[in-house]
């Protein structure tokens, strides 16, 4: 197959924290929730926040691998307006500050099948994203979106998961690309934490597989659990926990009160302080 | 291309795909599970104790065969087709969910998964699942949206006596595509030891296939019962459709006779201009969604809408993926009825006939009443009542303005 260079942002990244000999921070944040101006000013701020790549949720009416935490965060982005072609519009801002910061989109592929595959591939790679994450595309529907993303410079970051056997592990990281996203705990986003030596135990076993960087989340809930993850993985993903702060700072009639953003990235750069933390102890 | 298809009976192909419609669209962490679930299947299709025990119960607990009746004061009322219902609402528990319950449910027993849950449909689905649970000894969790936990109060009342937990769903729209998510959120972090029993032809592969076959036993039985009473099959074959069991069960056997001429019929809510309906077929388009591709009510974005209809069993925003396929493909014409339409036919069908009839079939039943009188009487209609309307009664009282 002939495919298009990437970006290259997602590489260059994790080298990057390779040779500063730290794991990274990922940050999910849906994109939209509460609303467009506030979730601009959030994902604008990430970076000098700590982030080290930018999960933007793809709002969907429907996420079924998502607990309350990021279900909620759909809904009110909704609720507020937000379309798939916003998504790319708040990736076209971030990009026109940040040409560095990998983004990757997660969602689910209804919205994404709906706008057209090869459509939405080139509006998405004009905007700056630098790879995809679908939730309900695993690698026995490779040809819907992986291989044309593959094939247009799109990296397709896959999950592996505990029911990820040794057999079928390879299937699916045959065509992963930019770095593997491993869910350490069965069930859905925010609800339950796999043990320290859990998390180990199954990187180990990935890092037989695969040279890519590996990225572990859900359940990841507090920046002491940050710091676990980034020092056995390449990174820790962080989301419902961020989404609880932005939650926080919703008033009583769900608007944003002054200064959410800021709050945000003050927790953000909690998480950030720990997983860098990880340098000194080594 | 419907002139190079010279059988509608193949599919699917061995990944789950009726031309474009059907897949596996769902998390990794339910596709090993979603694997071994075909492969269970695979195997059971093939071993004679595996359908020697489904038909003990099929025959013993469930009452199957269930009678092909002669519907005759009906026939005469509107004066044209003879009207013929398969009376698989005289099954134990009241409808055909009965018929997948004890196929999955022998099927998980054979994988060694110790928990059953399932979301509910009109609360018939949890009802026939409770049952087959207690039967079997398994526990099991029902989820429920909480606007159908409403609608659906005895049969809440049913599950609990059976053993089961029943867990309302409180999520997004609160009806049942949100008890399906929150359904496959449970599985994905039990995924060890539970079996998801999806109740209609909709869901990843296998699932549409092996209901559609589990179900079946409806067309093969009505097959024969019709060339029994009328020495030939019938002309026509009316369903309802919501995700479309019943009448993919209906249709399945009888899709490679082409003089027999198929309906299904959709829930057109207050009218498929409005956007209160359920018709996925005539009022929505393709789209992914709970594992499948299919045909969807959504909006310009993908986000998928909220269904309505009177009937819960019919007020879900997608349809199994067989049925899209047979849409395209034309062998299958499908249709709708409103509302008011249905409550007409429940009325109807209870006064002529001493039957109360769900409100899901009640559409079928809607649209027998729109053709019947144009069909010659040596006509040949036979319609699924797939369903018995006691659980209905205080929607229909509700309707009607009744105070109970």
């Amino acid at each position: 197959m002939s495919a298009a260079q990437d970006s290259g942002r997602i590489r260059r990244r994790f080298e990057a924290l390779k040779e500063e000999g730290r794991g990274g921070l990922v940050t999910f944040v849906t994109a939209g929730d509460p609303d467009y101006e506030t979730s601009r000013e959030i994902v604008l701020g990430l970076p000098a926040a700590g982030a080290d790549v930018i999960e933007l949720g793809m709002p969907f009416s429907d996420p079924m691998a998502d607990g309350p935490v990021v279900q909620a965060a759909s809904q009110r982005a909704l609720r507020a307006g937000m379309k798939l072609a916003k998504c790319l519009e708040l990736v076209r801002e971030f990009r026109a500050h940040d040409d560095d910061t990998p983004i990757v989109l997660m969602g689910y592929y209804n919205p994404i099948y709906n706008y057209g595959v090869d459509r939405f591939l080139a509006d998405a790679l004009a905007a700056g994203v630098d790879g995809l994450i679908v939730v309900d595309l695993p690698p026995e529907e490779d040809e819907e979106l992986c291989l044309p993303s593959l094939k247009a410079g799109m990296n397709f970051i896959r999950l592996a998961t505990p029911t990820t056997d040794d057999v079928r592990l390879p299937v699916v990281l045959s065509n992963t690309s930019g770095f593997v996203y491993y869910v350490s705990v069965m069930g859905i986003t925010g609800t339950k934490s796999a043990t320290e030596d859990a998390v180990r135990a199954a990187v180990e076993r990935l890092r037989r597989h695969t040279d890519l960087p590996i990225g572990v989340g859900f359940g990841i809930k507090t920046p002491d659990a940050a710091r676990a993850v980034a020092a056995v993985a390449d990174a820790a993903v962080v989301g419902s926990a961020i989404v609880d702060r932005i939650v926080a700072g919703l008033d009583a009639d769900g608007a944003p009160a002054p200064g959410l953003a800021g709050k945000v990235h003050d927790y953000v750069r909690e998480l950030a302080a720990e997983v860098r933390s990880r340098e000194e102890s080594v | 291309m419907t002139d190079q298809i010279n059988t509608y009976r193949a599919g699917p192909d061995e990944r789950g795909h009726f031309g474009i419609f059907g897949g596996r669209f769902v998390a990794e962490t339910l596709m090993p599970l979603i694997l071994e679930v075909e492969k269970a299947w695979d195997a059971a299709r093939d071993d004679p104790s595996f359908e020697e025990e489904l038909q003990y119960y099929f025959k013993h607990y469930v009452g199957r065969p269930s009678p092909l009746y002669f519907a005759k004061r009906l026939t005469e009322h509107f004066g044209g087709a003879k009207i013929y219902f398969k009376r698989d609402e005289l099954n134990h528990t009241g409808a055909h969910k009965i018929n997948i319950c004890i196929g999955q449910i022998l099927l998980a027993r054979r994988m060694g998964k110790t928990r059953i849950i399932a979301e509910s449909w009109a609360g018939l689905l949890g009802v026939a699942t409770a049952t087959v649970c207690a039967l079997l000894d398994l526990p099991c969790t029902i989820y429920l949206g909480s606007k159908d936990i409403e609608r659906q109060a005895p049969n809440v009342f049913r599950m609990k006596l059976l053993g089961a937990e029943v867990k309302p769903v409180a999520s997004g729209s609160n009806s049942l595509k949100d008890a399906m998510n929150e359904a496959l959120r449970d599985w994905v972090a039990n995924v060890e030891n539970t079996f998801y029993i999806i109740g209609t032809v909709a869901g990843p592969h296998p699932y549409p296939a092996m209901v559609r076959d589990f179900q079946s036993v409806i067309g093969r039985e009505a097959r024969e019962q019709m060339i029994a009473a009328e020495g030939r099959i019938p002309d026509s074959l009316v369903a309802c459709i919501g995700g479309g069991s019943n009448a993919m069960g209906l249709f399945h056997p009888f899709l490679d006779d082409p003089e027999v001429k198929i309906w299904g019929v959709e829930a057109a809510g207050l009218g498929l201009d409005t956007d209160k309906h359920a018709a996925s077929l005539t009022g929505g388009r393709p789209g992914v969604l709970h594992g499948n591709r299919t045909y969807l009510l959504q909006d310009d974005d993908g986000q998928i809408l909220e269904a309505h209809s009177i009937s819960a069993g019919l007020d879900y925003p997608g349809i199994g993926p067989e049925h899209a396929w047979l849409f395209e493909s034309g062998r299958v014409e499908y249709v709708s009825a409103t509302d008011q339409e249905a409550l007409e036919a429940f009325q109807l069908c209870s006064r002529l006939e001493g039957i109360i009839p769900a409100l899901e079939p009640s559409h079928a039943l809607a649209h027998v009443a729109r053709i019947a009188g144009d069909l010659p009487q040596d006509h040949l209609l036979c319609m699924n009542m797939c369903g018995r309307g006691d659980k209905d009664i205080f929607t229909v009282a509700e309707a009607l303005g009744v105070g109970l």
